[in-house]
């Protein structure tokens, strides 16, 4: 069975080792401080296409990323871990997008790429924590979906059947191609970038890459067509501009806070009685839960 | 963490000025690409692609294979009906190390290979040596098919080496239980069957690293009645074959991850590798060279690792309200380690660098006859490999074994517990001036370079190099250093007495390895002076006081001497 994935995947700063500089004082993150990465939790989801892949001979995976120029980054690690194909969905009408808006402009974008079978992505990106983007793709193309995705179990006559993390322990469900999964960081660690294609897609790049003046292997283009990522704007996916970008983002950031947990402010509870209705009692009471 | 980027100097050895002829020259200048799409365009390429290669490397290292380490020195191998099963860890590091397509990366590009020169596969080991020797071994041993590359058929290169560069692992099996630094009685049979047209191997072969592996190197004793070298070949034994087992692993003081074997042939197919007879003279002293850089950079690697743990835990531990790094004992420890460090390294990528210039004539011969320029210079690298190969497996090693001791020593009473990686790197190190050929058989190996005044020769050209104006003063006491060692080569020489000679040869050793290694960390100062100059003035202080020690003990040495040590 020859499948055609499509990994979403997101460039985003390292905010597992945080440092002093690594929030502004407005409380947004300094990117600049952060290396940019992989989101980790893609590249959970990037390694369950190339599983998928392996196990189906024929079968090929493009990843889908949206941001600027720089993102180009993130698709030529995917090529060096085994995706066949790039796009890049950039464009300055998308800047300032919330889940919704984000969501919109990856379906349009996947509705472009035309057939597919599986769209997985990671849980959810280590920058907003959100995990809403996976589903909302899903909700917008009008797909079956499965988050928390851990491992495919069967993959076969057009249904896959998936082991999904739930509170406490897994669950195993089965549902139709096509589909949309959303995979944890409980699942398999990618494998590592791969010294020939590294050697070999290091040249890849999007077109305004390539008509930089430091690009250097224009010729080389012509002989390996895989080295041509894709640059698809607003136009491109035939995307409609009030729904991308700051415009079509519902969310209103009122304020940010940059809080800082201190281990003199927390509290030891025994498991007795007494002790953990106090504590549910002050949750309440300061709006915590309830 | 990477253990490629987070160590500045690594990148300074591909800065070389050797480097544009060795890459130009490895390369083919450039036509490859035409072929290959993963084959660069131009130098500049090349370079960006080792150093991608290296950074994924360090990557590996620091995030898979260091930490494994641990593992596997609670769970190593083991062994089930005569195959040894790797410690799940090692295992881990092996799947990790074949995705990233790292299992041939000095074969050609028409083999599968990365085509990548000597000096980047000696990179890639020493840094995959700091995080665990044991699994560099069996990543270094890829390096065998180079002896199936230079004296195989084309229709074995063809057989064989895409399999290694597709991951598939190799042994080099010449030591036996009675043939172990003396190779030449190995007695493992080899028959030749007319019926069969092929040859079949009995016998036991023992200390095997990685005795269980998928395709084996086999020295074995193809002219039956024979007695020494002459009589012994080269064969390629097949694990497909099932007539070779593991009759045990040997249960070592380190290196855990690597399984050393006792192995059985019993009646096992072999194809003959070269030619007859030329086993051990010509093919095996080659493959023991490689072997000899392998060890050294292995050593390089732990030595590494050793200075790292040391000054880490130096500048975490308190005592006396403060931390232990700033007492002069302790500084001079790490001091002194990280100088041995770099001046071992310098000698490591001297050899390197010849060892590939050799190779690269050797293979452009194969395809077109020499000019006589090119002869004349292919034979100047060639002895500059030999002779500078046994001084770097041996100081390498020695300088291995006393960073360790170091290490255990600045961690005090901690790092006499199995909790710090110091006491594996103990451990670790300990093998590397034993294995492939003691410190002493590289002595024998090195003194007559030093009785032929090759080793003076080689000094007053480094010597005669330029350097900076700010280093001038350590130039004068290096070569103040080579007057005091050719004046104790002189008085060695004079006795004219063998037992004499081999007596002092380790001492003129020394001096001479001591005097090269200071030149050469002058030279690497000399262009990068900020990143060499405190190991270089430290080192120089060092080497003036081991010499001047081996100095005063052949001035004061009569030959009379030798009955208080028998």
């Amino acid at each position: 069975m020859k499948l055609h994935i499509i990994v979403l995947a997101k460039q985003v700063p390292d905010t597992r080792n945080v440092g002093q500089q690594a929030m502004n004082a407005d409380g947004t993150i300094n990117r600049s401080a952060l290396p940019a990465i992989f989101n980790p939790e893609d590249l959970n989801a990037l390694e369950q296409a190339l599983q998928i892949k392996e196990a189906n001979p024929g079968s090929s995976i493009t990843v889908l990323t949206m941001g600027p120029y720089r993102a180009a980054d993130i698709l030529r690690e995917a090529l060096y871990r085994g995706a066949d194909e790039g796009v890049l969905l950039t464009d300055r009408a998308f800047a300032g997008a919330d889940t919704l808006a984000t969501s919109y402009a990856i379906a349009s974008a996947i509705r472009k790429i035309g057939s597919y079978d599986i769209v997985l992505c990671g849980r959810q990106a280590i920058d907003g924590d959100t995990a809403q983007v996976g589903p909302q793709v899903a909700q917008q193309l009008g797909l079956p979906q499965i988050t928390y995705s851990r491992r495919i179990a069967a993959l076969q006559d057009g249904k896959i059947t998936v082991e999904r993390s739930i509170e406490n322990g897994v669950e195993l469900v089965e549902a139709p191609l096509p589909l949309l999964l959303t995979v944890d960081g409980s699942a398999a660690a990618c494998r590592p970038c791969n010294a020939y294609r590294m050697l070999r897609f290091h040249r890849a790049a999007i077109p305004t890459e390539q008509a930089t003046a430091d690009y250097r292997y224009k010729q080389s283009l012509s002989s390996d067509e895989a080295l041509s990522l894709k640059e698809w704007s607003l136009a491109d996916i035939n995307g409609d501009a009030t729904r991308c970008g700051l415009a079509g983002s519902p969310t209103k950031v009122r304020k940010v806070e940059n809080i800082i947990f201190q281990a003199k402010e927390s509290k030891r509870f025994s498991a007795d009685d007494d002790d953990i209705k106090s504590l549910v009692d002050e949750l309440l009471a300061n709006h915590t839960i309830g | 963490m990477n253990y490629y980027t987070d160590n500045e100097v690594l990148r300074h050895y591909l800065k070389h000025p050797l480097m544009q002829r060795i890459v130009a020259m490895k390369e083919h200048d450039y036509s490859q690409s035409a072929h290959f799409n993963y084959a660069p365009v131009d130098f500049a390429e090349a370079i960006e692609g080792y150093e991608m290669v290296l950074n994924l490397v360090g990557e590996l290292s620091a995030d898979i294979v260091a930490p494994n380490a641990m593992e596997i020195e609670t769970c190593g191998p083991k062994l089930e009906n005569g195959r040894v099963i790797y410690a799940p860890a090692t295992q881990r590091n092996l799947d990790a190390f074949r995705q990233a397509g790292l299992m041939g990366i000095a074969l050609p590009r028409q083999y599968g290979g990365l085509n990548f020169p000597m000096t980047i596969f000696t990179l890639v080991e020493d840094v995959l040596s700091r995080a665990d020797a044991a699994f560099g071994n069996l990543w270094a041993l890829q390096d065998c098919a180079e002896t199936i590359n230079n004296f195989g058929s084309e229709e074995q290169r063809e057989r064989y080496l895409p399999r290694i560069a597709a991951g598939e692992t190799m042994s080099m099996d010449l030591t036996e239980p009675d043939a172990g630094s003396d190779l030449q009685s190995v007695r493992l049979k080899a028959a030749y069957s007319e019926e069969d047209n092929c040859w079949y191997l009995d016998g036991v072969k023992r200390f095997i690293t990685n005795g269980d592996s998928d395709i084996h190197l086999v020295l074995a004793r193809s002219e039956e009645g024979s007695v020494d070298g002459r009589g012994l070949s080269l064969f390629i034994v097949d694990k497909k074959c099932g007539a070779v087992h593991t009759r045990r692993i040997e249960d070592k003081m380190g290196i855990h991850g690597s399984p050393t074997c006792e192995i059985v042939f019993n009646h096992a197919p072999a194809e003959l590798c070269g030619s007859r007879r030329m086993g051990l003279i010509k093919y095996v002293m080659s493959l023991m060279n490689g072997a000899r850089l392998g060890i050294a950079t292995q050593s390089v690697g732990i030595a590494q690792a050793t200075y790292n743990e040391a000054y880490e835990y130096a500048n975490s531990r308190k005592q006396f309200g403060k931390t232990i790094i700033n007492f002069p004992a302790v500084y001079d420890m790490i001091g002194t380690m990280k100088a041995r460090l770099d001046a071992a390294r310098s000698l490591l990528y001297e050899t390197a660098r010849s060892v590939d210039m050799t190779s690269l004539f050797n293979e452009v011969s194969r395809e077109r006859s020499l000019t006589p320029e090119e002869r004349a210079e292919s034979k100047l690298y060639a002895k500059k490999a030999d002779a500078l190969t046994p001084l770097i497996k041996g100081m390498g090693s020695e300088i291995a074994n006393r960073n360790a001791y170091d290490c255990v020593q600045v961690h005090g009473g901690s790092g006499y517990m199995r909790d710090y990686v110091c006491e594996r790197l103990y451990r670790d190190a300990r093998i590397t001036s034993i294995y492939e050929g003691t410190t002493q058989l590289q002595v024998v190996a090195a003194i007559r370079y030093a009785t032929s005044g090759y080793y003076t020769q080689l000094l007053d050209e480094y010597l005669a190099v330029e350097v900076l104006e700010s280093l001038k003063p350590l130039h004068a006491r290096i070569s103040a250093m080579v007057a005091i060692y050719n004046e104790s080569l002189a008085k060695v020489q004079a006795f004219a007495d063998q037992e004499v000679i081999d007596f002092l040869s380790r001492r003129i050793y020394e001096m001479a390895a001591y005097s090269i290694m200071s030149v050469l960390l002058l030279a690497d100062a000399s262009s990068d002076e900020a990143l060499f100059s405190a190991s270089l003035n430290r080192f120089v202080a060092i080497a003036e006081a081991e010499i001047a020690s081996h100095s005063i003990f052949i001035g004061n040495f009569t030959p009379e001497l030798l009955k208080y040590y028998k």
